[in-house]
């Protein structure tokens, strides 16, 4: 965790920052304003911005080129990749691309089945474990080599990253994945959403005891729920997502057109309760189709304005 | 259930005589009743609690997704309980090899496929592994 910074982002965690990453809402268009468009409401407000690839296994607009879109509008992309859609030469070609691209950081993920998605019939790639694509990107940037050895002309240059969810089963192993991941080579970790913090606390206190907040900064995952029924359509169809009964509760109890600042106010709390945590480095706002309300919270949570970052260095 | 989850490719190597054929055929009638197996050719039973990692959908050698439903089910299938959650388990209980879930796998060598992973074992077949993985 030390280096010259080979982002903004990493030049942020290096300083010490408490950043704030955000996810860029799906996009289902051609024309390259849509991506632009949701730049423009991020710029500034957040210090990096996630390219999901196909997520929730539902096509969408590829995460290298809404990359290349956030670059054009001066918005930092994180890339992600998921070992669902493509086997080890796809992915491989993806990275040294995004690089030449000017991408500096990536999360790698191993992906919804595509069974929760709208093509349930899809033949599913899973050619390695996102364990394995984590030490491979590793080994194309430090080593200056594909996984075969064959050299490559010039090295990519960014940081890797990669997720972990410290709310599902088996939670007792969870602790040691992750440390697998920063053993491949994970520099920055995005958790999946957070709502049960107690269960964020257990796993960030066990991976103290294991050493890893000294090797990895920690994002975690908040959503911003616009509506009630947001929050069950998170619960209901996107695997993987603990919603407690008490979150649906509270949403269901105002009436709909007061239940996107509620959204707010809760993402607030979890906000402000995991800033505590020791480890936690930043925090990784999510939302469907709610820009405004990832913004509002920003403001609401005192993390404006955003510091300037030094300028990317070059691969 | 044991072949509704397989998306194995087919085999892309030539069948074995002699010998080999009598190893196949006796650890397919061995393991595949016991664990399930899915006749991956690079067997590491051991390290994941005797739960065979190619039961998961997603062929994880590494551990879990992060889409285990709240009650252990599994993602794609919910009706089975994630084959991670059954290795950490298992694990619990292997004295010598408890340890071994928190090893690094390497990639699985799909040419492996509907071979002998104790053919594998002996030739040693089974720990050859792309060259930029082993370097580290």
């Amino acid at each position: 965790m030390t280096g010259p910074a080979r982002s903004g982002l990493h030049a942020l965690l290096l300083s010490g920052e408490f950043v704030v990453t955000a996810e860029l809402q799906a996009v289902d268009s051609a024309d390259p304003a849509a991506v632009h468009e949701l730049a423009d409401l991020l710029r500034g407000k957040v210090d990096a911005v996630n390219c999901t690839d196909n997520s929730a296994a539902h096509a969408h607009l590829g995460p290298l080129a809404a990359a290349h879109l956030l670059l054009d509008r001066g918005v930092e992309p994180i890339l992600q990749l998921t070992c669902r859609d493509r086997n080890r030469l796809g992915l491989q070609a993806d990275l040294l691309g995004a690089a030449a691209l000017g991408v500096r950081n990536v999360v790698l993920m191993t992906g919804d089945d595509v069974s929760a998605g709208d093509h349930p019939e899809a033949k599913p790639i899973y050619d390695l474990d996102s364990i394995h694509l984590v030490r491979i990107a590793r080994i194309m940037r430090d080593e200056g080599r594909y996984l075969s050895g064959r050299p490559l002309e010039v090295p990519p240059g960014y940081l890797i990253g990669a997720v972990e969810n410290p709310f599902a089963p088996p939670l007792e192993f969870r602790p040691m994945r992750l440390g697998k991941k920063v053993e491949a080579g994970a520099e920055f970790v995005q958790t999946q959403i957070c709502f049960n913090v107690d269960k964020l606390r257990l796993f960030m206190a066990r991976c103290g005891e294991l050493g890893l907040l000294d090797h990895v900064w920690i994002l975690a995952g908040v959503f911003i729920p616009r509506s009630a029924r947001a929050a069950r359509y998170l619960r209901d169809q996107v695997p993987g997502v603990d919603v407690p009964e008490t979150v649906i509760e509270r949403m269901e109890a105002v009436p709909e057109h007061r239940q996107g600042e509620l959204g707010i106010e809760i993402a607030l709390e979890i906000v402000e309760q995991v800033r505590g945590i020791p480890g936690i480095r930043g925090v990784h706002l999510m939302s469907i189709r709610n820009e405004t309300g990832i913004v509002r919270l920003i403001e609401r949570a005192g993390l404006l304005p955003r510091p300037t970052t030094l300028a990317a260095p070059v691969a | 259930m044991a072949r509704t989850l397989d998306r194995r490719p087919p085999p892309t190597v030539p069948p074995p005589r002699g010998f080999r054929k009598a190893l196949l055929v006796v650890e397919r009638a061995t393991k595949e009743p016991i664990w399930d197996c899915r006749m991956c050719g690079q067997c590491i039973l051991h390290s994941t609690g005797l739960a065979c990692p190619m039961r998961c959908p997603k062929n994880l050698r590494n551990g879990p997704c992060g889409g285990v439903l709240q009650d252990g089910g599994c993602e794609v299938v919910p009706e089975m309980r994630c084959v991670w959650v059954q290795a950490w388990e298992g694990s619990r209980r292997l004295p010598l090899w408890r340890g071994h879930m928190a090893h690094l796998q390497p990639p699985v060598d799909w040419r492996l496929q509907e071979t002998s992973s104790w053919e594998n074992l002996l030739t040693g077949r089974d720990r050859r592994v792309p060259a930029a993985w082993s370097a580290r």
